[in-house]
């Protein structure tokens, strides 16, 4: 049974895949990227690697993370280190995955990040995708 | 040369472990494409790198090979076990004879013929025993490794970790008192990180020649071998590039080269009878744009056959007819890049058998790069290879904007510049900002605001040029230079094009590095070049004035005011003419005078008075002579230029047509020496002759006298210059005399004249000359 990493993002119960799990850290200060995706918060320093701060909120279509929020998931995608802002995080649990009850429709963020569900103690959790979180380069202008 | 080989070696060495299982796997099933299509490329690139290391030993064997493998991948020839157990033998042996270079032994070469018959006696089913193996030479231990570049990657990361948990400690220890003891540990430890730093840092860089310095020999031996005469140009920068990208464009680089020596360049009969010169042109620049290095490889060959290739596609069944048929130009040309095309029909020992476009651009993609073909059938092929920098060490100016820093690569800043001051005026032009700086004007960008970060104005400017064009980047403070390494930061951040990459500074704060071009393009910079550009070019309308004169034949001619010393009159008298220039004496001296019309000038000589133009360039200087000054007008920027002479050409200014006289005209004129018999001539006569002809000859030259030193019986000079204690000689002739005198107390006496007041003599002789000669 795979293994999920449980956090809570505006107050819905999420769960990610440990694979993309790199570690959870409490991020230090912020540097702003300036013109980038409002979902990149901005840069950070993890030991010695710059990792990129995402929203993780803004990234599902919702209100900024608040700023005081510093705790993160760090997770790798196409070589790059994300930390991806969460508000909390719970355990760690082996869960029998579920595919979505419901066909949403599809301009909502929130299921085109998700990637089935969970249940935990019959409590629903979505499982969310890091990889779809993670901003992607607006269109270059040519 | 060393190195090259030591290279060679390891790689070979390297291809070889990682070959071993598809050796196994090939002997197992002969028909497997994709073993066949690796140990082929395998023994292809041997070929390729002992061509160029002069081991024509590996070269026999590995082109041997090739060529088995090639008609088995066209399927001339079935891939039987007999086949692969010959190749293999040949593998093996190229396995042995690169171990044997490695210990500096030499291999007996006796049955290399037998392993290279083997290959075309497969038929024969049950023909050789597959070829005996050589016994392993001993393995000398190599003076170079390598490395796994994650290795590397934890060191550097591990060194940048110890940076910073330095830089902590000194931080701590630098709030108590400092024992002496403690500090001078701490001082070192410093030093050894630093050190440490570089030499980490280096093991991952290597200048951007590393990838160079193979291609001239190269480059000679390949052409050689065709009978081509080819050139090379590498146009190099002082990059450095990851190790790890050098290693991984090395093949690529070195199959385009000879792709362009074998199918590009014509043979030099062939390229004479084309008008071009015999010896093609290979030129190879790399330089590096933003966070992209650009390699470019230029030749001027025969470029690629597009049609040849699209029917290349159809007979090797890549493409069907009717793909091929619905195809443009450009995509009938990327199929150079398709396993197994090749544009040439016949194969030679060095390259043409389609292996290498298709794993130079698989080489290239691995590391994230492009590759585009800009084909000039006929006169040649440019392919431009782009590769993202995955790390490069940068010199970077570090600038402060509010309370963020950013880094701006210093080979992009021309100067620094402080805001106040009377050097720097910034002037908004409708919502754009303008920079002048000492009189150039730029195109301003000030950071805080297009950012966002902030309103103040900018205090700074720092003059980025970027392949657009420069412009004034306005930045609140500049801090500091340093050496930081750049690594590419996350797509989002890439994306939006303003940003070459982050780095981890000592202070432990990330940063990013600014892309100079990205920049003004997001500001659309470029847009207010034009307007720029447009003002530039009006500019000089305001700021061309011109007096408008009436001349001596009445007509209304300008010269531009920048040429005009003084408009002064002039008395008919310090008019000189000789030899058919007149002359203007003029404090002492005598300056060309130019004029117009003759016949007028002497009209206006006869009322006593005539106005002049004083013109300078500076050091010449020539008068104009003219009826009158009118006024000050601006000059057009439209002039019609006309043929030839002292007019610039005609210009319309309120409602007439006036003449633009051309002032450079008249100075040219005005170095040409008077000539011919009409000058007048200058005795230099008496006990002073020899001084006067040392001294005094140049000086009446210039001024279009010339000298002589014994009169000749046939012309009378116009005046005689003696010194003046000389006793003055029989009268000869009736020449005025002119005396000099040697010293100033002297030139009291009249008509002598201190022989250094140059201005007195020529006004004295003008004056003597001028009634001599009438």
């Amino acid at each position: 049974m795979p293994l999920f990493l449980i956090a809570c993002i505006a107050g819905q119960g999420v769960a990610f895949d440990a694979d993309q799990v790199d570690s959870v850290v409490d991020i230090g200060e912020i540097v702003a990227v300036h013109r980038a995706d409002p979902s990149v918060r901005g840069l950070t320093a993890l030991r010695s690697r710059v990792v990129t701060v995402v929203d993780t909120r803004r990234s599902l279509g919702l209100e900024p993370t608040a700023p005081h929020v510093r705790r993160a998931v760090i997770t790798q995608q196409d070589g790059h280190y994300y930390a991806m802002l969460v508000d909390a995080l719970d355990d760690i649990e082996t869960f029998e995955t579920r595919s979505m009850p419901l066909v949403a429709r599809k301009e909502d963020r929130w299921s085109r990040a998700a990637d089935g569900m969970v249940f935990r103690n019959g409590e629903p959790l979505l499982i969310l995708d890091l990889a779809k979180l993670v901003p992607q380069p607006a269109a270059m202008l040519a | 040369m060393d190195d090259l080989l030591q290279e060679f070696i390891a790689e070979t060495r390297e291809t070889l472990e990682a070959l071993s299982s598809e050796v196994v796997a090939w002997e197992a099933a002969p028909g497997d494409r994709a073993r066949l299509d690796a140990i082929f490329r395998f023994v292809h690139t041997v070929k390729g790198s002992c061509g160029f290391l002069d081991l024509p030993r590996l070269a026999r064997l590995s082109h041997a090979a090739e060529d088995v493998l090639a008609d088995a991948r066209d399927g001339k020839r079935m891939p039987d076990t007999a086949l692969v157990d010959a190749v293999l033998a040949i593998v093996d042996r190229i396995g042995a004879i690169v171990e044997g270079i490695a210990a500096n032994v030499t291999l007996d070469d006796s049955d290399d013929e037998a392993l290279i018959a083997a290959l075309t006696r497969v038929e024969e089913v049950v023909a050789t025993a597959p070829a005996p193996r050589v016994a392993a030479t001993p393995r000398t231990a190599p003076r170079s490794i390598r490395l796994n570049v994650d290795l590397l990657d934890r060191m550097m990361s591990g060194m940048s970790d110890m940076v910073l948990a330095r830089n902590e400690l000194a931080r701590r220890l630098r709030d108590d008192v400092l024992d002496p003891r403690v500090e001078a540990a701490l001082d070192q430890l410093s030093l050894t990180v630093a050190d440490m730093r570089d030499t980490v840092t280096r093991t991952r860089m290597q200048k951007v020649d590393a990838l160079f310095s193979a291609l001239p020999r190269m480059v000679r031996d390949t052409a050689a071998e065709l009978g081509k005469a080819v050139s090379l140009r590498i146009e190099g920068s002082d990059v450095d590039l990851d190790r790890e990208m050098i290693e991984m464009m090395r093949d690529p680089l070195v199959h385009i080269i000879r792709n362009a020596i074998d199918h590009g360049i014509e043979t030099p009969a062939r390229r004479r009878s084309l008008g071009k010169a015999p010896t093609g042109q290979i030129r190879v620049t790399a330089r590096q744009s933003g966070n992209q290095i650009l390699i470019e490889i230029e030749d001027d060959g025969a470029g690629i056959d597009v049609a040849r290739i699209a029917a290349k596609a159809v007979a090797n069944d890549v493409r069907s007819a009717a793909e091929v048929a619905g195809m443009t130009p450009a995509d009938k040309l990327r199929l150079v890049f398709e396993p197994g095309l090749s544009s040439r029909d016949t194969v030679s020992a060095v390259s043409g058998r389609g292996v290498g476009m298709d794993v130079v651009r698989a080489n290239i993609e691995h590391v994230g790069g492009r590759i585009a073909l800009d084909n000039r059938p006929g006169r040649g092929l440019t392919i431009t290879i782009q590769v993202p920098l995955t790390l490069s060490i940068m010199s970077t100016l570090i600038v402060a904007v509010a309370d963020q820093r950013f880094a701006i690569a210093r080979q992009t800043i021309e100067e620094i510049v402080k805001v106040r001051g009377d050097q720097v005026r910034i002037d908004p032009v409708g919502d754009i900002k303008v920079a002048t700086v000492r009189g150039r004007r730029l195109p301003m960008l000030a950071l805080a605001p297009f950012l966002a970060i902030g309103e103040g104005e900018p205090t700074t400017l720092v003059i980025v040029s970027t392949r657009e064009g420069d412009y004034a980047l306005g930045v609140d403070d500049v801090l500091d230079t340093e050496e930081v390494v750049v690594k590419p930061a996350a797509p989002a951040v890439m994306g939006t094009g303003l940003y070459a990459g982050q780095t981890l500074p000592d202070s432990g704060m990330p940063m990013l590095l600014l892309d100079g071009g990205g920049l003004a393009l997001a500001a659309g910079l470029r847009f207010q070049q034009d307007i720029i550009a447009a003002t530039e070019a009006l500019a000089p309308d305001a700021a061309n004035p011109a007096l408008l004169f009436e001349d001596l034949d009445g007509a209304r001619r300008a010269i531009p005011l920048g040429a005009i010393d003084r408009v002064e009159k002039a008395s008919a008298e310090a008019i000189h003419r000789s030899g058919g220039r007149t002359r203007l004496v003029v404090d002492g001296a005598t300056i060309p005078l130019h004029h117009g019309d003759a016949a007028a000038l002497d009209r206006a000589l006869a009322r006593g008075t005539i106005e002049v133009l004083r013109l300078t360039d500076g050091e010449a200087e020539c008068a104009y002579a003219i009826g009158g000054a009118l006024e000050i007008i601006q000059l057009p920027a439209d002039i019609s230029p006309a043929a030839d002479g002292p007019v610039l050409g005609v210009a319309v200014c309120e409602g007439r047509a006036i003449e633009i006289l051309d002032p450079l005209a008249f100075f040219l004129d005005s170095d040409v020496p008077d000539q011919g018999e009409a000058a007048p001539l200058c005795l230099l006569d008496g006990a002073g002759a020899a001084w006067m002809d040392r001294f005094l000859r140049p000086v009446l030259e210039a001024h279009g006298y010339r000298c002589t030193l014994r009169p000749d019986g046939d012309e009378a000079p116009a005046v005689r210059l003696v010194m003046d204690e000389d006793a003055v000689a029989a009268d000869r002739s009736d020449a005025p005399v002119l005396r000099l005198c040697r010293d100033r107390e002297g030139a009291c006496e009249p008509g002598s004249i201190y022989r250094y007041d140059r201005s007195a003599l020529i006004a004295a002789l003008a004056g003597h000359a001028r009634r001599g000669g009438r």
